[in-house]
């Protein structure tokens, strides 16, 4: 038996920071030191910290060393020797105290996080149904299937307070039961994984490293509506979460948790893997079942029934997030009130959050629903890298909106954010620093939402084309100060009249923005500059004379010739020449730094 | 398209398969070709337009040839945030063609695509289902060499 394991991520972003050449140099090793006896090498999925990938961890002592590369695998092997001793260069270094920090546990990223749903992610070989049966995998189901009605199921479900994690927040348990009262004798069962918000990768993950518990969850959600049947609706940018769901459900059905008689029940259920061919609207619930269906994604309109009561092929389907189904063995398992006795009053649980953006620690996090904004940035995320400041914080992709420091304190849950004017949406949470410019930002997200309109609606179809050449014209430097009210009017009036989520949240983005940033709208337009100096139109390159040396780099690279100096003259940006490319910033030596950007077109020159 | 109570859904279940079969026509022909939907209709009992329809709908299909190696470069937030129009630059320069377009010798597409989920390694690009992070202007030569 091996004394030790060694656990080795292999997620999409550990596999392309290089943790299968890393595996197979471990093991090559291991084996050249007679160690494969005492020591196991385990794929595992992704634990998270995105920022130290690729990591290996060493059980049962729980040292975790960050950044490895594939020239320290001989030296990690050496270190799993009965003489070994741990390798301190390779341990993670805390950037606040600069402190060597040896195990996982007292990463500051790690412990103020409460993982259930990712729990397994980052220990268990997602591949290997036997680890996911080592650590309580389909005791659920078996529970459910000898000491459960559908009816008990549900009303666990219901008690436990879960409310879909795919954006909405709808309680699960109503929706299972409402699927369950339809009568019917064909219901299908489907997992929303079509995961399409820009910064948001937990559908993802949790796919990639614990997809047995989508799978367990999916055949208990089928026995207590009454469906036969489940479809998993994956991304096609998601080939790795398509390859181990695979391989979860075939090993699944090999061992009789899936298939005509599951358990020896009687209950059957099997599940399809159905793969999206790239439309963000198929997110959507009714969007989505036009396209398994096989047609253009397109949402259906208003008034429409219920995906639970007409869905699929016309029949009763329950559509759920991914994370929703994770959850639900540990519902059954550890019990409803246990799982309601976590987060707030009204939500329930957990939260998973991708952290992305100007953060210092970028990666996946589970933490307890009520936890506030402040403590997920600065405590978990270690806050702006760089020492820049924090400006915003935008939740929920671009359905959400931007929240500014003054927010910080705001608990997550879905009320409060949606209160606030984002949303918990996908659980994406992009961080910006003082250096993005909240116009710009706003124009980007609705650049994106614009162009995955499905075109139905004309509000949304032509509004947000709009709203977005308005914004277009303010960074620009041609807004005009009206554009502002009428950018509200115009948001306001895209929500109102777009029959799907993708209409009626695209405009969040630029509302919000407005809400907390008006003053840098004002700035575009009355004084024509961006204060953070990203907008072309709006900014100017100058070269600081005290700091020029003249040394005629800047002025050869222009491609305008609009730099003028000379040896040993300091040199001069003539601003009604100058392009702002940039150019002249990026060849200044570092040593220098005489070009800087500054706010503004109207510029007297510097001399 | 069927209507019950008003409500619509695909009764053809053989329609579920167009998906499929557009993706693995793509995959085998490198695009959908007319002949290539002309024959998906008839085999599906579905009309031509219908098939035209979902196939350009959906942005991993394409309907013109594509190249060898199809470049897809994150355009999301926040890849956008680091500095992914760099990237993109460095693309169009290193291959000679903007997004959306194709190599004259049919080595490269490129094309900008929505996120593709590994935001926290930005900026990102897949090649074909390869995925490239942490991209920097001196990596992408690199990588662009590595594919004939």
């Amino acid at each position: 038996m091996p004394v030790r394991t060694v656990l080795l991520g292999q997620g999409t972003c550990c596999i392309s920071a290089g943790a299968k050449q890393i595996s197979a140099a471990l093991r090559e090793e291991i084996a050249r030191l007679d160690l494969a006896g005492t020591v196991q090498v385990k794929h595992t999925g992704c634990r998270g910290f995105s920022q130290i990938d690729p990591v290996v961890i060493i059980e049962p002592e729980g040292l975790l060393y960050s950044e490895v590369k594939v020239d320290d695998a001989p030296e990690i092997a050496r270190s799993l020797l009965p003489q070994g001793q741990p390798i301190e260069r390779l341990f993670y270094r805390d950037p606040v105290t600069d402190r060597a920090i040896p195990h996982h546990r007292d990463i500051t990223f790690y412990n103020k996080q409460q993982r259930t749903v990712l729990k397994n992610c980052g220990y268990i070989d997602p591949e290997e149904i036997d680890d996911y049966l080592a650590v309580g995998g389909y005791q659920a189901l078996r529970k459910v299937l000898s000491e459960m009605t559908p009816e008990q199921v549900i009303e666990a479900v219901k008690r436990s307070g879960l409310r879909g994690l795919g954006g909405g927040g709808f309680p699960a348990g109503r929706k299972w039961e409402a699927c369950r009262r339809v009568p019917g004798d064909e219901k299908y069962v489907v997992c929303n994984a079509d995961e399409g918000d820009p910064g948001a990768f937990q559908d993802r993950s949790v796919l990639e490293g614990d997809p047995h518990s989508v799978v367990e969850g999916m055949i208990i959600a089928g026995y207590a509506v009454g469906a036969t049947k489940g479809y998993v609706y994956v991304r096609a940018e998601y080939p790795l979460a398509v390859k181990r769901l695979g391989i979860a459900i075939a090993e699944a059905r090999e061992r009789g948790f899936l298939g005509e008689n599951v358990l020896g029940n009687g209950f059957g259920f099997d599940i399809e893997i159905f793969q999206g061919a790239g439309a963000f609207v198929c997110g959507e619930s009714t969007a989505l079942t036009l396209s398994l269906e096989g047609a253009r994604g397109m949402p259906k309109p208003l008034p429409r029934p219920r995906t639970t009561e007409v869905g699929l092929w016309g029949r009763p389907t329950l559509l759920n997030n991914v994370k929703t189904f994770a959850n639900i063995r540990w519902i059954i398992n550890k019990g409803a009130e246990w799982f309601a006795s976590q987060g707030t009053e009204k939500s329930k649980g957990t939260a998973i959050f991708s952290l992305t953006g100007k953060i210092t620690n970028c990666g996946l996090i589970e933490v307890p629903m009520g936890i506030t904004l402040r403590e997920i940035i600065f405590d978990i995320g270690g806050g702006v890298p760089g020492g820049r400041t924090f400006k915003a914080v935008q939740t929920g992709g671009p359905s959400g909106g931007v929240l500014p420091e003054g927010l910080l304190g705001t608990p997550i849950d879905f009320d409060s954010l949606t209160a606030a004017g984002s949303m918990m949406g996908s659980g994406g949470m992009v961080v910006v620093d003082e250096d993005t410019c909240m116009v710009d930002l706003a124009r980007y997200f609705l650049d994106f939402t614009q162009k995955e309109s499905c075109g139905q609606c004309s509000l949304c179809r032509l509004g947000s084309v709009q709203m977005l050449e308005i914004l277009n014209a303010i960074t620009e430097g041609n807004g005009r100060i009206e554009d502002i009210d009428l950018l509200i009017e115009l948001g306001e009036s895209v929500k109102i009249g777009s029959i799907c989520g993708l209409g009626q949240s695209a405009p969040n983005p630029v509302l919000s923005t407005i809400r907390y940033f008006r003053e840098e709208y004002e700035s575009h337009i009355l004084e024509k500059k961006c204060p953070a100096r990203v907008c072309k139109g709006l900014i100017s390159y100058i070269i600081v004379s005290d700091k020029c040396k003249a040394c005629m780099i800047c002025l050869r690279k222009c491609p305008v010739e609009a730099i003028k100096g000379g040896k040993k003259e300091v040199h001069v940006i003539d601003q009604d020449k100058c392009t702002r490319c940039g150019v002249c910033l990026s060849v200044c030596p570092e040593r220098f730094g005489a070009v800087e950007i500054i706010p503004g077109r109207e510029v007297k020159i510097h001399g | 398209m069927n209507k019950i109570n008003g409500e619509i859904y695909m009764q053809n279940k053989e329609q579920k398969e167009l998906l499929v079969r557009l993706g693995e026509a793509q995959n085998k022909f490198g695009y959908l070709s007319e002949k290539v939907m002309i024959e998906l209709a008839e085999s599906l009992d579905m009309s031509i337009s219908d098939v035209y329809g979902v196939a350009t709908f959906y942005s991993f299909f394409s309907i013109r040839p594509q190249g060898r190696n199809i470049i897809r470069i994150c355009k999301s937030v926040p890849c956008f945030l680091k500095n992914s129009q760099v990237i993109i630059e460095t693309v169009e320069k290193e291959i000679g063609i903007k997004p959306g377009e194709t190599t004259p010798n049919g080595k490269f597409s490129f094309h900008l695509t929505n996120c593709i989920g590994v935001c926290d390694k930005a900026p990102a690009m897949m090649i074909n289902s390869e995925v490239y992070i942490d991209l920097t202007p001196n990596k992408i030569s690199q990588i662009l060499k590595a594919h004939k």
